[in-house]
């Protein structure tokens, strides 16, 4: 099956989208840009890729009628699937740290750190299953947090009790963790499937009596070819790496486009992003009119509350909730970067409440982006929130409330996939580009 | 005909830069014109500052006066790099961040010795000479000089074209002020009587010059063209919007200008850059606003790798308009010269500017208006958001927006400008291809 790639090369995270044919999204990935936007890229574009296989796996086990309780099982097969991503980014990772036991330092050592690391690795894949249990909760979906925590806790332990010293362990593990970060898992996905498979029907018994039929059904979704036919790259990335000219598009019109393929009445589309923020105006067909955007300076976008949780001690997605406890929200005019630090510690100093302080910072960055929006022509209905933002409740709380102050009831959309606007865009520009069709023309 | 150029600096590798043999006969004027400006305390010779737009050339030439222009000064110390540590330096005396940086490079280039392209120091002015207020800002720049220099100050007061015409009634009271102000003020600080034929001598040269001047922009029509009207366009303009306007090296420059020009005109060739000839013509633009000078190859660069060629731009007017007719008139001297004032572009009206650019788009077959919103300039910025609006609306044709400064090189973001120009090139396309699709 054909299918067409978008992958969006954002300065915090970078985002893939996989379209069929049908203008459908088959899949979606994201993983941190880790300021190697070509790993990002093929990490993302995989997993794209995995998603992709599962909604194979969801329309095959559907136009079958298999006798299962479908979400539950795809549940499982998911996190079945990234234990075993896991487990094989865990192989890799001692493989590359046995690579480092050489030289000097290791000469007397070398012996007792290759056992050591060999207790440390049996522990972590012991404990492997728990993390991906139902209910588990991680910290982060990206390989570095979850292994890095555990490893910290086990080699501690194992080289105390090995009378070795720890920094020794940890010394090898940090310059083993960029190495395999910096190249995507690298085994077959679809033994990787069946070895999940495997697993959740090896232990759940609500699917052992389907277990054929699913076999069956799962075995004829793997059989199914998702052929990379295009790939568009966007985003600021998008420059440094190897694609050639005709596979670049600018994010601007991919996340109009993007916009535009989610809400078709969408004129007005609002991104902010990590470090820029846009309004763009589109036509009935999705064709960017105007925009505009920050200038050099990148007050107010998204790695500015990035900076703000950095200042709170405090994760990117709990400063939404929090700012919502708020019934009244400080005065901030200032959203520069440089001061937001400063301007949070004077606040709190004047022993102004932490929910007031982030009500009134997040107001200002909308304030910020609806000047930006005005500048490139108002907003009509509809309107469309995208990007990283968007996910921010405290954010989506003060548009709402500022667009209706400024341009009275419009329709307001923010998609659950908003983050993958851009992306999407970019896809509907590869299939575009696949069938020869010039950029602007639907059909 | 072109030439390489191998320029030296001290961090980059030896490059070569492609230049039109006019450009090299420009420098060498330019180079002429330094020399003669910073020999003035050796010959005696006497100086008069004064601004592009209104720029009294001929009449300050019949004084035996030399032109010296702070704001070319501040556009060379731009090309040079070293407005930067000019513009820190005004700061540090107590300029703020957003007054103009054209200002803020003349007054730190003062304090830091004053010197010249030629490494020799300017001479002090002995007169200064305003003869345009439509940019506020230019009072207070003299106001500022007047203090350093205390020299004789003259202000020729042009009244705005807020109605968008020039009237009899603003012809005479600018007449008025140059018999009764500026010429006797001239004659007291040169010690030269003033001699009408003498004018009309140099406003005959200069209307040859314009003459030729307008063929060159006028290229631009031709698909592909043969110029690119800002990038390259500010060369072109050089020495008629400074010291040489009325001389017969303003004659002989244009004349050998517009050869160049028509050569490439009948080879069906397009603009020469600084990486040589330009690829396949693939946009035509009209820009308005002024470029930036701290990064200008950079910026330029940006445009010609994408085939983006700017057909026509407001800047190239800022000393003169003349592609709608007008030209110095020999006959009516002063009148002439009041006109000159009146009608240079940042003296109108935005629903003229708008008139302008709506015109060019159509007349040069452009795909679109771009504006260049420089930061600290309030005198061209003002109104500019508007401006597109009415340009878009009247022509169909997609504008866009990018920001940058004159001469300080903090407010030059590659990477943003870079996103936005290649958002609108990519804009344009969709457009044709939607139009294509319609049709």
């Amino acid at each position: 099956m054909k299918t067409f790639v978008g992958i969006d090369l954002g300065s915090t995270t970078t985002k893939a989208v996989l379209l069929d044919e049908d203008r459908k999204v088959v899949g979606h990935g994201i993983t941190n840009s880790r300021s190697n936007y070509a790993t990002a890229a093929r990490v993302a574009s995989q997993e794209a890729h995995v998603d992709g296989q599962f909604t194979l796996f969801r329309r095959a086990l559907t136009d079958a009628h298999a006798k299962i309780e479908l979400d539950s099982f795809l549940g499982s097969l998911e996190r079945a699937f990234r234990l075993e991503q896991f487990l094989e980014q865990l192989d890799d990772l001692e493989q590359t740290c046995l690579g480092q036991i050489q030289g000097e330092r290791f000469s007397k050592l070398a012996s007792g750190v290759k056992e050591a690391l060999a207790e440390v690795f049996r522990r972590l894949r012991n404990e492997a299953p728990e993390l991906y249990a139902p209910g588990a909760k991680r910290k982060s979906d990206f390989f570095r947090d979850i292994a890095g925590s555990r490893y910290h806790t086990h080699a501690e332990e194992v080289a105390r009790a090995a009378g070795l010293p720890y920094d020794l362990l940890l010394n090898v593990y940090d310059k083993s963790i960029i190495e395999v970060e910096n190249r995507p898992p690298a085994g077959e996905l679809s033994d990787k499937f069946r070895r999940a498979l495997g697993r959740v029907l090896a232990t759940e018994s609500s699917v052992k009596s389907a277990a054929p039929e699913i076999e069956k059904m799962i075995e004829g979704a793997l059989a199914i070819d998702l052929e990379e036919s295009y790939l568009v790259g966007t985003g600021y990335g998008r420059v440094t790496l190897p694609f050639s000219k005709e596979h670049i598009r600018s994010e601007i019109l991919c996340h109009g486009l993007g916009a535009h393929m989610m809400y078709p009445q969408t004129r007005t589309v609002l991104d902010i992003g990590g470090q820029d923020t846009k309004g763009i105006q589109i036509d009935s067909s999705g064709i960017v009119a105007n925009f505009q955007m920050n200038d050099r300076c990148a007050a107010g976008c998204g790695r500015y509350l990035g900076y703000i949780a950095d200042e709170m001690n405090m994760g990117l997605h709990e400063l939404g909730p929090l700012a919502m406890k708020s019934d009244r929200p400080a005065r901030i005019n200032s959203t520069c970067t440089v001061f937001a630090g400063a301007e949070l510690r004077d606040r709190l100093s004047l022993g102004e409440k932490r929910e007031d302080i982030l009500a009134g910072l997040h107001r200002a960055i909308i304030l910020r982006a609806i000047s930006i929006i005005s500048r490139s022509g108002g907003i009509t209905n509809e309107f469309t929130f995208t990007g990283g933002v968007a996910k921010n409740e405290a954010a989506v709380r003060e548009l709402r409330k500022v667009v209706k102050e400024n341009y009275g009831d419009v329709t307001i959309n923010i998609n659950p996939d908003s983050i993958y606007t851009g992306a999407l865009g970019a896809a509907e520009f590869a299939r575009r580009a696949y069938l020869g069709q010039p950029d602007g023309s639907e059909q | 005909m072109t030439t390489a150029t191998k320029i030296v600096t001290s961090k980059a590798p030896v490059k070569e830069v492609i230049k039109d043999a006019s450009m090299l006969k420009q420098k060498e004027m330019m180079a002429a014109h330094y020399d003669r400006l910073t020999g003035a305390p050796e010959t005696g010779a006497k100086v008069a500052s004064t601004f592009v737009p209104g720029n009294l050339n001929e009449l300050i030439m019949c004084f035996d006066l030399i032109n010296n222009l702070p704001e070319v000064n501040a556009i060379q110390s731009g090309l040079r790099r070293v407005s930067g540590s000019y513009v820190l330096e005004a700061e540090k005396i107590g300029h703020s961040e957003d007054v103009c940086t054209y200002v803020k490079s003349d007054i730190g280039m003062m304090s830091k010795g004053n010197i010249a392209p030629n490494g020799k120091k300017f001479p002090n002015p002995d007169v200064l000479l305003l003869s345009y207020t439509g940019c506020f800002t230019f009072m207070k720049w003299f106001e500022l000089l007047r203090e350093q220099y205390k020299c004789e100050t003259i202000m020729l007061h042009t009244p705005y074209m807020g109605d968008g015409k020039i009237t009899k009634n603003m012809i005479d009271y600018m007449v008025k002020q140059l018999k009764d102000d500026v010429i006797p003020t001239l004659e007291r600080v040169s010690g030269v009587k003033f001699d009408i034929d003498r004018l009309r001598e140099y406003l005959k040269k200069s209307k040859k010059a314009e003459d030729d001047l307008v063929r060159v922009l006028q290229s631009a029509k031709t698909k592909p063209s043969p110029i690119d009207a800002y990038f390259g366009g500010i060369y072109y303009i050089g020495p008629i919007f400074g010291a040489f306007r009325g001389t017969d090296d303003a004659i002989d420059y244009y004349r050998f200008l517009r050869t160049e020009i028509e050569e490439r005109l009948a080879k069906g060739q397009g603009p020469v850059t600084p990486d040589g000839d330009m690829g396949k013509e693939k946009y035509r633009l009209v820009v308005e606003g002024p470029p930036n000078y701290t990064s200008f190859r950079q910026f330029w660069k940006m445009f010609y790798d994408e085939g983006a060629v700017v057909v026509a731009s407001s800047y190239t007017k800022v000393g003169g308009v003349y592609d709608f007719g007008f030209r110095h008139d020999p006959d009516n001297p002063l009148e002439t010269l009041a006109e000159y004032c009146l009608g240079v572009y940042t003296n109108r009206s935005l629903p003229m500017r708008i008139d302008m650019l709506v015109n060019y788009i159509n007349e040069y077959e452009a795909d679109g208006l771009l504006i260049n919103s420089i930061k600290s300039c309030n005198s061209f910025s003002a109104g500019q958001l508007l401006m597109m609006r009415e340009v878009e609306k009247r022509t169909g044709k997609p504008a866009a927006f990018v920001e940058s400064d004159l001469v300080d090189p903090r407010y030059f973001s590659a990477a943003n400008i870079k996103n936005r120009l290649e958002s609108y090139f990519q804009m344009i396309d969709q457009k044709r291809a939607g139009a294509a699709a319609a049709a």
